[in-house]
């Protein structure tokens, strides 16, 4: 897949299409975020409107594919759960001191709904701020988060 | 009724026939006959309507005795003008016979006949066609049911043989007998260890008897206390205590394993059911009384089985066993003890049926109080915009104050109650130390055996407290019982077909043959004929409340047809299974539902194992993937109940893509268009007129400027086709099309209802 891609001086993405035309401003996203994030991407136009649909990010040169996810990765803050070192209550709402890929970290769960199962041991953890977490193996977990988590669900 | 070389149709009944005979010329041959029911104050009066090859003949007032009075008879010559008109308000038919502007005549009868009456003015209009044009009379190629007019399916009418049910019996608890009979021989070990069990634990109080006859009381008159016997017994009492204690957990724990599991059946068995019942059951029940019945009812016949019934059994067990001890250490003491237990049963049996109803009561207040839940909770939106929020809480305070109430009157008697047994316990060991304490004075009895009474009947007289406890547990559970079978007793109004036919490749051509459809004494539609040619794009409009939706729910099967038939590709779509025949079809409701899960599990609703590239595929075609790529997890975003988070064009974009993916051979789309603005509507417009291609589809839509690509539109007008044709001849007719047309592009509100149209018209 040849897509003309390029880095205007702000370091925004811009797309120049098959006819010449350059649209500045565009924003790359997922279809499958959470159960397949290569599958689908999508690039969409400051008005709203899909300009280029990438079916699957292997099919990208190299380039490309760096300028996709580096602005995937701008746009994208969905922290991996590694250990979930305290919790403060097992009552709702409870404020979770966990240790994420992205470094340690506070979240308050307001309910025990906004832990959604995405797959058998896959959990999305949505905390009061908007925020997702992801976990994703349970099993993987130490015993000590596991026994934490546990009591939630 | 398509036979015309017979003098009378079949099933003619015999006491017109005398009535009759005088008044035919000739070899005037009746065509068909009506038995109206009713006369015109609407008294229950029998009377005659036939039709032969040139006249209508009407004989009124039959009352059963030929000598009573003259009867009048009417005839009616067929002219040019006559017209035969049906009509129903409230359960009341009525048939008109019009010449022109004036009335001829008028009939009543009830809508029992209206399958009849529709036959009879089918067999007239054909009668009067074939005498004015002087042509053959049209005749019906495929036989008909003599009761329904439905075609016959192997030599069996679908309609009228189908719809046996057998009464649901009393005996309720019993029939959970299917349930249990998969675990018969966990049931049956579960009751040897309870046999076990029970006589563990009465081996302690035996023993009593020789620690009191045998050291204790030789102790007290001076004798050494022998060490041996008294570890012996001392061991005995611990062995046995231990012996009870694991066979006793043994037992509790096998029986409510199964328990367990005869709930869970029972619940899924009965919410698989539910799911087969048709639309027509779930909308005369209510969401909160059927969500109470699978959950908690079920859940109390598992508690009753697990633990009421298991104690009740084992306490049973104990005293039967004690009173077969007793009697065997002294007959005349036992006689005394068990005295009171009859008297107890007497009680408990009075209770029982004063409890009875009494529980089946708040059982349904308790289903009235879900009741208010499940009605408001999804409509929350309507109660606070209407700002009635006072009126729901009240209304459930007076739901609560009900259940109150009625909970109070049970506790009424059922607080005499337990007091009453443990009075009479006492009663019975007083008279137990009495006659004991006498007989001990007479040497008839040692002291060993009075303690051992005691203890055994102290034992057995607590356990009665608790037994009586069983009455109601078991009324309760009987009556959870009840309300379960309820369901599962209930046989679909849409029932699979007992000898299915399997279509392998459905071509999607729609035949409706005199269909007709009431929701309870409403007609809703009305002989309605209508040949849809595979790959047709069909427009149905019409007024709201013309029957548009229902009709669409007749031929997705959700209801059967009262009346008619429906066939696809030549087949009554009562033989083929439903489901095989529903994935035939995609549907786009006028109010779209989405499940609570994500984007991409709501769009691949009816076919599981989309890839997700096929889902995407399919949202694009609905014009749904741009504004799911915007949500913050596209398509693995979660939507809430019904689809909170969405707009009403959203979600009716992704139910379209759910009939898309599914490549239906037939499309049908009841206002699939109506909550997207215009230019959302053109895009999908766009996507749909491709996806229409070499499929069957119906759209219905108001918004007739939606419909220019349908080959053919069908006007409907309070449940009959009045008008067929593409956009260019019905404007050209200048008719009902032509008045909502132009009612819609003058957007002024034109009445149809003064335009009254006829039944018999539109089949010339
Ligand atoms: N479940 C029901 N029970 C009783 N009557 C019903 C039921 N559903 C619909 N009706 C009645 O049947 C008639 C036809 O309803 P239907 O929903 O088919 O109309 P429609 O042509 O689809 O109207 P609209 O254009 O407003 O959707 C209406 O008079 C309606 O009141
Ligand atoms: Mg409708």
């Amino acid at each position: 897949m040849n897509l003309i891609l390029s880095l205007d001086a702000a370091g925004q993405l811009a797309y120049t299409d098959p006819d010449g035309k350059r649209h500045e401003n565009i924003l790359v996203v997922r279809a499958y975020p959470i159960s397949a994030p290569d599958e689908g991407v999508s690039l969409i136009g400051e008005d709203g409107h899909e300009l280029v649909w990438i079916a699957d990010l292997r099919d990208l040169s190299a380039n490309n594919l760096n300028l996709v996810s580096g602005e995937l990765a701008r746009r994208e803050f969905m922290p991996k759960i590694s250990r979930i070192a305290a919790v403060s209550s097992y009552a709702t709402p409870s404020t979770w001191t966990v240790a994420t890929d992205r470094g340690e970290t506070e979240l308050i769960l307001k309910a025990e709904d906004h832990i959604r199962r995405l797959g058998l041991t896959t959990l999305l953890i949505t905390d009061s701020q908007g925020i997702s977490f992801l976990i994703d193996d349970v099993d993987r977990l130490d015993r000590h988060s596991r026994k934490l988590l546990d009591r939630f669900l | 009724m398509n036979n015309t070389s017979t003098p009378a149709p079949p099933s003619f009944p015999d006491v017109w026939q005398t009535t009759v005979r005088p008044h035919l010329q000739g070899n005037e041959q009746i065509h068909a006959w009506l038995e109206t029911n009713l006369d015109e104050r609407l008294h229950f009066k029998k009377s005659l309507l036939l039709a032969t090859e040139n006249r209508l003949l009407y004989f009124a007032s039959f009352d059963r005795e030929p000598a009573a009075g003259a009867r009048s008879c009417l005839e009616f010559p067929y002219r040019a003008r006559l017209k035969l008109e049906q009509h129903d308000h409230a359960g009341v038919g009525s048939l008109t016979l019009t010449e022109g502007e004036s009335r001829l005549a008028q009939w009543r009868y009830t809508l029992a006949l209206d399958a009849a009456t529709l036959r009879f003015i089918k067999q007239f209009v054909r009668q009067l066609d074939s005498f004015l044009s002087g042509g053959p009379v049209v005749t019906d190629t495929t036989e008909a049911c003599n009761k329904c007019g439905s075609a016959l399916v192997l030599d069996q009418c679908p309609q009228c043989d189908a719809d046996e049910e057998a009464p649901p019996s009393t005996w309720t608890l019993l029939r959970l007998w299917r349930f249990a009979k998969p675990y018969r021989w966990q049931l049956l070990s579960g009751f040897m260890l309870m046999l076990a069990s029970t006589a563990a634990t009465l081996v302690p109080p035996y023993l009593t008897m020789p620690l009191m006859d045998k050291v204790l009381i030789p102790y007290q008159n001076g004798a050494p206390i022998d060490t041996v016997t008294v570890s012996w017994l001392l061991g005995g009492l611990f062995a046995s205590a231990l012996l009870a204690w694991g066979l006793g957990w043994a037992k509790t724990y096998i029986l409510a394993l199964v328990s367990e599991r005869i709930g869970a059946d029972l619940r899924t068995v009965t919410y698989e059911h539910l799911l087969k019942l048709s639309l027509e059951y779930f909308g005369g029940k209510r969401t909160g009384d059927l969500m109470s019945r699978i959950g908690s009812e079920s859940d109390r016949i598992c508690v009753f089985l697990s633990l009421h019934l298991l104690d009740f059994a084992t306490d049973v067990l104990m005293i039967l066993m004690t009173a077969a001890i007793l009697v065997s250490i002294n007959p005349w003491l036992a006689v005394v003890t068990l005295l009171p237990l009859p008297v107890i049963a007497w009680m408990i049996h009075i209770v029982r049926d004063k409890l009875r109803t009494g529980f089946e009561k708040i059982d349904r207040v308790w289903s009235q109080v879900s009741n208010v839940l499940a009605d408001t909770i999804p409509g929350i939106r309507v109660v606070k915009a209407f700002a009635q929020e006072d009126r729901e809480a009240s209304r459930f305070r007076a739901a609560n104050a009900h259940n109150l109430l009625v909970n109070d009157h049970i506790n009424k008697i059922w607080s005499l109650f337990s007091p009453s047994v443990t009075l009479l316990t006492e009663i019975g060991l007083l008279v137990v130390w009495a006659f004991g304490i006498w007989l001990v004075s007479r040497d008839e009895i040692t002291v060993g055996v009075l303690t051992a009474f005691l203890a055994y009947i102290s034992r057995f007289y607590t356990r009665l407290d608790s037994m009586s406890r069983i009455v109601s547990v078991t009324q309760k559970a009987a009556s959870g019982a009840k309300r379960i079978f309820d369901i599962l007793d209930h046989v679909s109004s849409v029932p699979e077909p007992a000898h299915p036919v399997h279509l392998e490749n459905i071509s999607g051509r729609i035949t409706l043959r005199d269909a007709g459809f009431r929701y309870g004494n409403r007609s809703v539609i009305k002989g309605l004929n209508l040949d849809i040619e595979p790959g047709e794009m069909i427009g149905l409009v019409g007024h709201s409340g013309s029957g548009k939706s229902t009709l669409v729910n007749l031929m997705c099967r959700f209801y059967d047809v009262s009346e008619g038939s429906i066939s696809i590709d030549g087949v009554n779509i009562r033989q083929l299974p439903i489901a095989e025949y529903r994935s035939n079809i995609g549907l786009v409701l006028q109010e779209p539902f989405l499940f609570f899960g994500s984007i991409a599990e709501n769009i691949a609703y009816g076919k599981p194992a989309a890839t997700r590239a096929e889902i995407i595929a399919a949202a694009r075609a609905a014009h749904a993937h741009e504004f799911i790529l915007r949500l913050p997890h596209g398509y693995d975003s979660l939507v809430g109940e019904r689809g909170h988070g969405l707009s009403g064009g959203e979600r009716q974009r992704i139910s379209i893509a759910r009939a898309l993916l599914i490549d239906p051979r037939i499309l049908i789309l009841d206002e699939a268009t109506a909550s997207v603005d215009t230019e959302t509507e053109k895009e999908i417009q766009k996507a749909l007129d491709n996806l229409v291609h070499g499929r069957t589809t119906i759209a219905i839509a108001h918004r007739l400027s939606t419909l220019h690509k349908a080959h053919r539109l069908v006007v409907l007008d309070r449940g009959v086709v009045v008008e067929i044709g593409n956009h260019d001849e019905l404007m050209a007719k200048q008719g009902a099309y032509y008045r909502l047309y132009l009612a819609q592009a003058r957007n002024v509100d034109a009445d149809l209802d003064d335009n009254p149209t006829q039944t018999g018209e539109d089949e010339a």
